[in-house]
Formats: structure tokens, sequence, C-alpha cells
């Protein structure tokens, strides 16, 4: 095999793995801080400069803190539970482009750790696998605020998960192909100057949709049913101490980027902005960018929601997401035959 | 349904001996894209070994001092009555079968959208015969009283 090919690989994965981890460890400190300002308050402000090095210290925190099995948990999966809630989450970074082909030390260099045909599918396929980790959590720590958190999780993460595909089958019938390079590059360019080209514009339906279930996906408010601290602790980490905790708590923010980073693919355009064509380096600023722009509107919502009850939620999924899917599925092919 | 209808028309043999030889390293990686699902599985190794590798490092560092009744379950701090592996509402296995009936109608309709460009009013009149066979489900499900939480 081509062994610069191999090579290339592995120093893209290894750049992009780095950046990625520290980018989780400070989205954790953006979310206490705006928090902190939306409550008016401060937020952790006191280690280092802004509070900048307080991922590190909690960090630290996490690797000596100590951990309790309980007696009556199923030990294998209890151990197990976390990281398999972790690997899909960290995978799905693999097939995320970031940027058009550069040119860099003399190589084409696609921005994005690979490319395959099937991307969409893959990303789909490999943050189902995360409500695993979810229900094994809650099933095996043996308590009844894990077990309720563990199934009232799966229970909405696979009904969310139907409309989340609908809204991703409107943006394919769109452009043709489930591969995201070629998905954001269709969204290239501008209507009259000033519009640009995103699918936000032409299926605001299936953006809302999109939304609305991947914020379920993520079990974040006001969707945060299985940890919902009022009436079941923690949920399904409730058992869960020091390092096991923190990898929860890691793959619960690795899951947010990898959705923020889908949102911005299939709906505004990828890694496309003004001059992206001229320099194409560009093209991961603004990438950054819009994912910037959905965690800070995960963490807004945070601070002003309440959180559903259990059977409106679950309603609402039934009852209203996959209907208006289907429809907006329905209306999408019809408007993409009869206007194209 | 369209495809299977067209007529068959037969691959010309390809030629034995005039070809060009053709180099290894263009077939690994031009030819045949599943050499580009390698950098997945590599990913996928460093994402296995990072929680182990931090849970090993913690289990090092940590200091544990067991008593009985911090390895029992938490109830708020009462003891905590019978355990966990008990009976659960009906509904959740009644959700999970609705689930799959709607997913293996959602991967159908995956492929449709791909080549949606070139079924085009075929494309179209079938997708609605196909949603309105499922609508009737959802309907009867709905009526029955499967999509109630209370």
């Amino acid at each position: 095999m081509d062994i610069y090919k191999l090579i290339e690989w592995v120093v893209k994965i290894g750049i992009v793995f780095l950046i990625f981890m520290h980018a989780l460890a400070y989205i954790v400190l953006l979310e206490r801080r705006l928090l902190g300002f939306i409550q008016m308050r401060l937020g952790p402000n006191r280690v280092g400069p802004f509070g900048l090095l307080q991922p590190l210290a909690d960090g630290i925190k996490f690797f000596f803190k100590e951990e309790i099995i309980p007696r009556d948990a199923d030990r294998t999966l209890y151990i197990i539970a976390p990281v398999v809630a972790l690997v899909p989450a960290l995978t799905t970074i693999a097939v995320i482009p970031f940027g058009d082909t550069v040119n860099l030390f003399g190589r084409q260099i696609e921005l994005s750790i690979t490319r395959v045909d099937i991307s969409m599918l893959v990303i789909l396929a490999l943050t189902s696998m995360g409500v695993y980790g979810i229900v094994l959590a809650g099933w095996s720590s043996n308590n009844k605020y894990s077990l309720m958190g563990g199934l009232r999780s799966s229970a909405q993460m696979i009904s969310y998960e139907l409309s989340l595909s609908l809204a991703i089958v409107g943006v394919v019938i769109f452009s043709g192909s489930l591969d995201l390079v070629q998905i954001a590059k269709e969204q290239m360019g501008t209507w009259g100057g000033i519009i640009p080209k995103w699918n936000i514009f032409t299926q605001p339906i299936g953006f809302t949709l999109f939304l609305i279930s991947v914020i379920a996906e993520t079990n974040r408010v006001p969707f945060d049913l299985p940890e919902a601290e009022t009436e079941l602790v923690a949920g399904f980490h409730t058992e869960y101490s020091s390092m096991k905790f923190a990898i929860f708590f890691i793959a619960e923010y690795a899951n947010m980027v990898t959705a923020s980073a889908m949102a911005t693919l299939l709906f505004l355009g990828g890694w496309h902005g003004p001059y992206v064509e001229k320099f194409p380096l560009l093209g991961p600023v603004y990438f950054t960018m819009k994912i910037l722009f959905f965690l800070v509107l995960y963490i807004w919502l945070r601070g002003t929601l309440p959180r559903f009850r259990y059977d409106q939620l679950m309603k609402f999924g039934w009852k209203f997401m996959i209907p208006v899917a289907l429809a907006n599925v329905v209306l999408v092919a019809a408007l993409a035959l009869f206007l194209y | 349904m369209i495809f299977f209808l067209q007529e068959q028309i037969p691959l010309p043999n390809p030629p034995i001996s005039s070809a060009p030889p053709v180099q290894v390293n263009a077939i690994l990686t031009d030819i045949n894209p599943i050499v580009n699902y390698l950098p997945i599985l590599l990913l996928l190794i460093i994402a296995i070994s990072f929680p182990v590798v931090a849970l090993n490092i913690s289990s090092f560092l940590r200091r544990t001092v067991f008593d009985q009744a911090k390895l029992s379950a938490y109830e708020c701090g009462n003891d905590p009555v019978g355990d966990a592996r008990e009976r659960y509402s009906v509904r959740y296995y009644i959700i999970a079968m609705l689930f799959l009936i709607f997913d293996v109608e959602t991967v159908f309709l995956f492929p449709w959208a791909i080549i949606y460009d070139q079924l085009a009013i075929f494309g179209l009149i079938e997708i609605f015969i196909f949603i309105g066979i499922l609508i009737v489900g959802y309907y009867y499900a709905w009526r029955k009283g499967a999509l109630e939480w209370v």
C-alpha cells in the first residue's frame, strides 16, 4: 500500500483527535461560564486567567477521585458500559469533513480523516450505538434510579432517531448522495450574491425537525429526562464516580459536537463561506464557527427552558414529529420533482 | 422496479493481454474504496484504548476506603429496599416494536432518496403508495392506544 497515504492518515488522526479532546474540555468550561452569565453569576474563573485552566484541574481531580462499584452491581457490564458509550462517540469524527481538498507539503490533502461514500450512514450507525452504553450502565448498576434513567433514555433515543433519519432523507433527496463532502458541496455558492445556497433555506421544516431530534438524541435540555436531577438523582450514571463518570461526560459532549457538525454539514453549508474558494484553509475556520453557534444554542436552551414531562416527550415524538417528518419527505420529494 | 424491466445489455469481454499493467498502489488506493475505511478502524482502536488507559491510570492513582454503607445502592441515604431487578412498564416493549417497524421503513427510504432524480415521477407515486400503506398501520397503532403513555 501507498506508505505516504498511511502516514497522512496517522498524522490526520493524531491532529484531529487531539484537537477534538481539547475542544471537549473547553466546551465544558464554555458551558459553565455561559450558564453562569445567564444566571447572573460569574462561573468558574479562579483557576488560571478567566478560569482557562479549569478543565485541567477537573481532569486531575477525576483521576484522583475514589471509585465505588456497588456491591450488587454486575461488575463486568458496569465497567464496560462507559467504554461502550464513549467509543462510538469518538469514532464518528473519522468521517466528518471540515474543509475542501487543499495543497499542503506538495500533496493533495482532503480535510477529513477519511472520505467514504456513505459517511452519513456511518455516522447514523455509530451514533445509534451510543444507546447501548447508557442502557448497560442503567441496568448493571442495579439501582432503581439508574434503571429508570436507562430505560427512559433508550425509549427516547429510539423514538427520536426515526424523525432524525426522516429529516436527513429530505436532504439526501436534494443532493442525491450520502457522502457528506458531496452534500456540503451541493450547498456552495449564493442566490443573487447575498443568500447562501444552504439547505436551511430550502427545507426549513427539515431543519427544525433535525434540530429537535438531535437535541433529544443527545439527551440535552429540554429532553434531558434520562438524567432528570429532581426525580432520578442523575439517571443512568447515579452510581458512577471518578474516571468512569468523566467518560460518560466526555461521551455526552462528543455527541453534542458530532450532532452540531452534522447539522452544519447538512443544513448550514458545511465549511462554505465568503472567499473559501480562493483560500481553502478558511474552510475549517467557518466550520468551527458554525459548530460553535450550535453549541452556544445548546447551552442557551439549557439555561432557558424547563424539562418536559415524560408522557409529553413520548407524545410529542410519536404523535407530532413522525407524521410531520413523513409529510416533509413527501413534500420535499414533490418540490424536488416540480422545481428542478 | 423500472430497472428490472429494462433490457439487459451484455458487457463486452475484457481484453486479455493487451491491457497495460496496472500498478498495485493504484488498485489499493484508487480503485478499491474499502481501503478508505481503514482510518475508521485505526480511530476505533485509539477510541477504545483511550478510556481503557485512562481507567487504568486512575486505578493506580486513587485511594479506596470501602465500607458497607458506601457499597450499597444509592437511594437518597435510606437503606435500599429490594433491588432493581423488577418488572417495568410494558410500554417500553411496545415502543421498541414500533421503532423496529418504522426504522426498517426509513432504511428503505435512503436508497430511494439517492436515486430519486432518476426515478422522477415514478419515484413520487411509489413513495405515495409506500407511505400510504405505512400511514394505515400508524393510524391503527394510534387508535389502539399504542402511542399513549399514561
